[in-house]
């Protein structure tokens, strides 16, 4: 176990350095100067010298990629060119609603799958299983930002139970914090407890064709008794999967479900970023969420060997 | 199995054609978008903005006062056109890829091509589309390139997969005896069997490629004015929802049926290859 952790860790530490290399190379490609294209065309000379300067863009290529890791492992991630404010500050002000939001999100889509995928494999063939099955097709064709604007149309503007954007903010409470990031959790939680609902149950369905099923059933298990004790457990591993893969669709479509309900996340700090030119913003928080995604599908891996030995023989 | 009997089995199976006909539905509105509309999308008609549906305006209009019928028209135009290219990016380099990967399985090569997989993997399309536009501006191409590089690995993999297995078989092996080289077998023997997955993954492809672009749209990194977008037409209704509500509900519709629709297709065309799924439904 230990080795295969470890062979891990040394991929994982191979994918982030090239992730960066490939963001920071994306940005310097920038045709012509960096600082003259955020700048605009009435930059002077002085102010173009100053962002240079800044943006350390004096040293050669290895040496500003070096000193722009370098300051993200000390927690540095630059200036913002517009807000003037250190871009570290930004992102750990947004993080407490993207990061909350992911993961409400996230437990939201369990929650609603779980129970879906199971009570349709148990019921297999049953009216109950098609219309989960039916309803899961709709939720992994429905585009998640529409669901979401239709939600505001009846529970906020109709209804009233919920405000139709804004973050009430955390210093607000708990309960009111909570409430405002309800809506945008569930249209960003409907495709993906679609997608976990299929999973579920088409891993359950295979699971329960298999012998060691077969054999619990002639010890004289109940049906019942079989799924919940025996092939539940067998049935999570793909399960386990998905949901690791998901959290990065999470973290990216919380970046449009913010843009709907008007939160002051990551998503809406990254799209004023691109239209004010702001690359260090950019290049940051773009850096950020492919560390999060990597860093989540390595937790997955460990995970997923911790829970089946089989795999890791296969290193 | 002869041509009538896989006819007759892909009419059979509900979803491929409730399926088969969604698609159609959006892919003919599309095509006579090119001849015909039934207003001009760009004609402003500010009395009539955000009228209700009613007989001139079926679908009714929007805050300038355009027909939203014709704009969803057009509209699927941006979306096949971006979805299409995209999923085609990602078969003409992602096939040859997993090919390659599976015909020297466990080389230098193979290492390569499967860890750049992974890498592509961690960068979600809306981060790629981030990048590319934080760098070159936002357009309906920089939107086919992001979707399209999020499709390579996708398609690298899956044939990877299937062509590993194919490459056990014995006719493959006959080939190989017959002096046959790697590229040559990859082409004539493996590529032909592994087609079906890939039109089955195409469709599946195909549909979110509508979702991501509808999205990039949605966000202001797709398609730009005067070009009609359905999400576009959906980030124009947010702030008038609550007046005009049709101007959310008609693009937004149009987006969950066509998407319904490939995946439908896609279901159904699945069932309809495996020729074990086959037999039994019979």
């Amino acid at each position: 176990m230990l080795r295969f952790a470890f062979k891990r860790l040394v991929s994982l530490g191979l994918s982030l350095v090239v992730a960066s290399v490939v963001i920071f190379l994306f940005v310097e490609v920038v045709p012509g100067d960096p600082a003259a294209y955020m700048l605009g065309l009435n930059a002077t000379e002085e102010t173009l010298a100053a962002l240079r300067e800044q943006l350390g863009l004096s040293g050669t290529l290895a040496e500003r990629y070096l000193s722009w890791v370098g300051g993200m492992l000390r927690g540095d991630f630059g200036t913002s060119y517009t807000y003037r404010t250190p871009v570290s500050e930004m992102i750990a002000d947004r993080m407490w609603i993207s990061l909350p939001l992911a993961i409400y999100a996230l437990t939201l889509s369990t929650l609603i799958a779980f129970p879906a995928g199971i009570w349709a494999a148990s019921k297999r063939g049953s009216a109950a299983d098609v219309s989960v099955m039916g309803l899961t097709q709709l939720g992994v064709a429905i585009p998640n930002f529409w669901f979401a604007m239709l939600m505001v149309l009846v529970f906020a503007i109709n209804l009233r139970w919920f405000s139709a954007g804004g973050f009430a903010g955390w210093e607000a409470g708990v309960y009111p914090a909570m409430k405002s990031l309800t809506l945008p959790a569930i249209a960003l939680a409907l495709p993906q407890a679609s997608i976990l609902a299929r999973v579920m149950r088409s891993s359950l369905l295979d699971t329960l064709s298999e012998d060691f099923i077969r054999t619990a059933r002639a010890k004289g298990l109940t049906k019942r008794q079989a799924l919940w004790r025996h092939a539940l457990r067998n049935a999570l591993i793909p399960v386990l999967t998905i949901i690791g893969l998901q959290f990065s669709f999470l973290l990216a479509g919380a970046i449009i479900i913010e843009n709907v309900f008007f939160l002051p996340g990551l998503g809406r700090l990254v799209f004023q970023a691109i239209s004010a030119r702001d690359l260090i913003v950019v290049e940051s928080v773009v850096m950020l969420l492919v560390f999060a995604v990597i860093v989540v599908n390595f937790a997955v891996d460990i995970a997923y060997a911790a829970v089946d030995p089989r795999l890791r023989v296969r290193g | 199995m002869t041509e009538t009997g896989f006819l007759g089995a892909a009419l059979r199976s509900r979803s491929l054609v409730l399926g088969a006909v969604l698609t159609a539905v959006f892919v003919l509105a599309a095509v006579v978008s090119f001849l015909w509309v039934p207003h001009d999308v760009t004609a402003m008609d500010i009395p009539n903005r955000m009228k209700g549906p009613e007989g001139a305006h079926p679908l009714g209009t929007d805050h300038f006062g355009r027909d939203i019928l014709s704009m969803i028209m057009v509209g699927a135009r941006t979306s096949i056109a971006v979805a299409v290219v995209a999923v085609g990016i990602g078969m003409v380099l992602g096939v040859p890829l997993g090919l390659a990967a599976a015909a020297r399985k466990g080389s230098l090569l193979d290492e390569v091509i499967m860890r750049g997989n992974d890498l592509v993997f961690a960068f979600p399309s809306l981060l790629i589309a981030i990048m590319i536009t934080a760098v070159f501006g936002a357009s309906a191409l920089n939107a086919i390139i992001a979707i399209g590089i999020f499709n390579i690995p996708v398609f690298a993999r899956l044939t990877r997969g299937a062509a590993l297995s194919l490459w056990t078989r014995d006719y493959v092996m006959a080939a190989r005896v017959a002096g046959k080289g790697a590229t040559r077998i990859s082409f004539e023997h493996i590529l032909p069997n592994v087609t079906n997955l890939l039109i089955v993954q195409g469709t599946i492809q195909f549909s979110l490629g509508i979702l991501a672009e509808a999205a990039l749209s949605y966000v202001g990194l797709g398609a730009q004015p005067p070009l009609p977008s359905w999400g576009r037409m959906l980030a124009d209704s947010q702030t008038m929802i609550s007046i005009a509500p049709h101007m959310a509900i008609f693009p937004g519709l149009a987006i969950l049926l066509t998407v319904l629709g490939l995946n439908l297709m896609g279901d159904g065309l699945r069932d309809l290859f495996d020729p074990k799924i086959r037999r039994v439904g019979r």
